[in-house]
């Protein structure tokens, strides 16, 4: 491929230098990089936030920290990771830089709004930090915010609540942009089934982005109302309902962990046919799944509700038809492993974090059925059983999986390659720990260990212990992948442009990509999947 | 992509007719509220409230005008809402 120069090199729009080309940038490239490196900030505090915490519980009684700073600590761990990490990441990062190349555009849609939401998540971000130092301090509602306690707490909650306002707009406004780049900006002779499937994930994701958001923007709204107004609008007393506050929260917040999930699941979709070097098994399937997940997620709200009082037909309702949302996603699961079979597998970093991506995430989905059951529901509810199930679907799902896509689009991003050796034993340690961690957790809770508590009963010791050991094991590897990634800025091992023999058009470009992405209008294959040209160019090699 | 879209410019003159048709549509819910309907009495103030919204949407939001897209997007947002809101009675209709 012939040289040309990267958008390092090439500012957009032009003429803009030093940090300025980066801070008012329109390129979704570089605004995936921003998003990156804020993005790492956060998840790496919240790790460090996590860690505190199990170190707290791995001895009985008070270890490290006093009772009040676990709760605004185990808050703040949630809000950061669910609204500034795991619903952003994915999306925010390898969505804005690969999704205009897989369908053969220069950018997205509204490339000004990418900036502005942008600077919306980091704004929402700040003003979470904010929090901690102003008020009575950080909340310590937990990240569901519920009355009444929320309403009644002396802590910063309504600043807290404005971060996560602030977030939903940015999030909001990225998904927006998603749905009208993958409708008004697909290259000629790309038909919606020539889409790669991260591409269709994102497009899926951000249809539940666009709808589900606004409700839970709103329902924040209602809780600043409610501290500083006293309305009434949860309050028995004055005609109102403290479950329509859960109803509402979880409007959006059951759909979001969709958003959180169903990029991951693209992602891993994208990996699995190109290191199985086989086209991918159900391609139509997994797209209406994407579209499956996204729609029946989308009513299930109230499963998280079961023991809160509410109707028994409701409990029913929602019990049904959350056992319906495991169909697609079994569809998928089942695409996944058919395409590997009878594949020419090719071992890679990458590969290995899919492959551990479908193993945790298949426990959280199974553990997830025990929990959409009513009937087991009321026994492991608000335990330590929920928040390994919620941690093997969200870490082990979509922790996983954008640590798979950092691997396998790192050499695109940065034209460099990384140590794979070191990136093997990072993403073991990390998987091995990971299981220490949260399966002591599973068992915990099925004991009757409540979540939440900062302290308990000596027969959880020995359980609470092995968690905190496996973090420490997690933590360990997931420093190292970091660290790995990291170096390769220092060695500069220069990468090809396809140097997996993918067959999507992020790998017809060059890495990384030139400003406007490609040299030469891209040629639309009849099937996104299609990699008889690679094998045979693989054939020709070793002949 | 947008083959489907006409391009409108709506007079002054039709506008100013909707308008009118929304001052009337709230002459009327003011005027109904002042008659006991019974049963009705929600029906009827939906009623005209839809109304009143379809015609912001349609000739103030250009709906009309828009392609399919625009279009089943729109009601897309509706449906949900519609969802959410219906659902949500499973649990406070049967309480």
């Amino acid at each position: 491929m012939e040289q040309v120069k990267s958008f390092y090199e090439t500012p957009s729009p032009p003429g803009l230098t030093g940090i300025k080309a980066w801070l008012l940038t329109h390129d979704h490239k570089r605004l995936a990089l921003m998003y990156l490196w804020v993005v790492m900030f956060w998840l790496v505090l919240a790790i460090f936030i996590g860690l505190a915490l199990r170190l707290e519980l791995m001895f009985i009684g008070e270890t490290i920290m006093p009772p009040e700073i676990y709760n605004s600590f185990f808050t703040l761990h949630g809000v950061i990771m669910i609204f500034l990490f795991v619903i952003p990441a994915i999306p925010a990062i390898f969505g804005n830089f690969f999704l205009p190349i897989q369908i053969g555009a220069d950018d997205v849609f509204f490339p000004r709004l990418n900036l502005f939401s942008w600077y919306l998540y980091v704004i929402g971000g700040l003003t979470a930090i904010v929090s901690l130092f102003t008020g009575d301090g950080f909340a310590d509602t937990g990240w569901t915010f519920y009355v009444p306690f929320s309403i009644t707490t002396e802590t910063n909650v309504s600043l807290t609540v404005t971060a996560a306002f602030i977030l939903g707009m940015s999030s909001m406004l990225t998904g927006l942009n998603f749905v009208t780049t993958v409708h008004r900006m697909r290259v000629k002779g790309m038909g919606w089934m020539q889409i790669p499937l991260f591409t269709w994930s994102l497009y899926a994701t951000a249809w539940v982005q666009i709808l589900a958001t606004p409700v839970v923007s709103i329902t924040l709204v209602l809780v600043v109302l409610e501290r500083f107004l006293h309305i009434g609008l949860f309050d028995p007393d004055k005609g109102g309902d403290p479950l329509l506050y859960q109803h509402l929260f979880w409007m959006y917040s059951h759909p979001a962990v969709y958003i959180m999930i169903l990029p991951g699941m693209g992602v891993i979709s994208e990996i699995i046919p190109v290191f199985s070097r086989k086209a991918i098994f159900g391609y139509k399937g997994i797209v209406v799944s994407s579209m499956a997940i996204a729609i029946a997620g989308s009513l299930v709200w109230a499963h998280h509700m079961y023991t809160s009082g509410m109707s028994d037909v409701s409990v029913f309702v929602f019990s049904l038809l959350t056992f319906l949302v495991a169909i697609p996603t079994a569809v998928k699961v089942f695409s996944w492993v058919s395409t590997m079979y009878k594949g020419s597998i090719l071992m890679t970093p990458p590969l290995l974090l899919a492959l551990l991506f479908i193993y945790l995430f298949s426990v959280g989905g199974l553990t997830g059925l025990v929990l959409g059951a009513a009937g087991t529901d009321i026994h492991v509810h608000d335990t330590q059983f929920v928040v390994a199930h919620f941690h093997f679907t969200m870490f082990g799902g979509t922790g996983f999986a954008f640590f798979a896509a950092l691997h396998y689009w790192w050499p695109k991003m940065f034209g460099i390659m990384y140590d794979f050796k070191k990136a093997y034993i990072g993403s073991v340690l990390t998987a091995v720990g990971f299981i220490f961690h949260y399966v002591p957790m599973l068992i915990l809770g099925l004991q009757g260990m409540p979540r939440r508590y900062f302290d308990y009963l000596p027969q959880f010791e020995t359980g609470n212990f092995l968690a905190g050991f496996g973090g420490f094991l997690m933590v360990a590897g997931l420093m190292l992948m970091f660290v790995n990634l990291w170096s390769s800025f220092r060695q500069r091992v220069q990468a090809s442009d396809d140097p997996w023999g993918g067959t999507t058009l992020e790998w017809k470009v060059p890495s990384p990509p030139p400003l406007h992405n490609f040299v030469e209008i891209p040629n639309v294959m009849e099937y996104p999947y299609d990699f008889s040209e690679v094998l045979s160019k693989a054939a020709q090699n070793r002949g | 992509m947008n083959e489907h879209e006409q391009e409108h410019t709506l007079s002054y003159r039709f506008l100013g007719m909707i308008l009118l048709g929304l001052v009337l549509l709230t002459a009327v819910t003011v005027a109904v509220s002042y008659r006991h309907w019974g049963f009705l009495n929600v029906p009827i103030a939906l009623f005209v409230a839809s109304s009143k919204a379809t015609l912001v949407l349609l000739f103030f939001m250009h709906i009309k005008y828009e392609g399919m897209v625009i279009k089943v997007s729109f009601i897309s947002t509706v449906v949900v809402l519609a969802i959410m809101i219906s659902f949500t009675f499973w649990d406070v209709a049967f309480r």
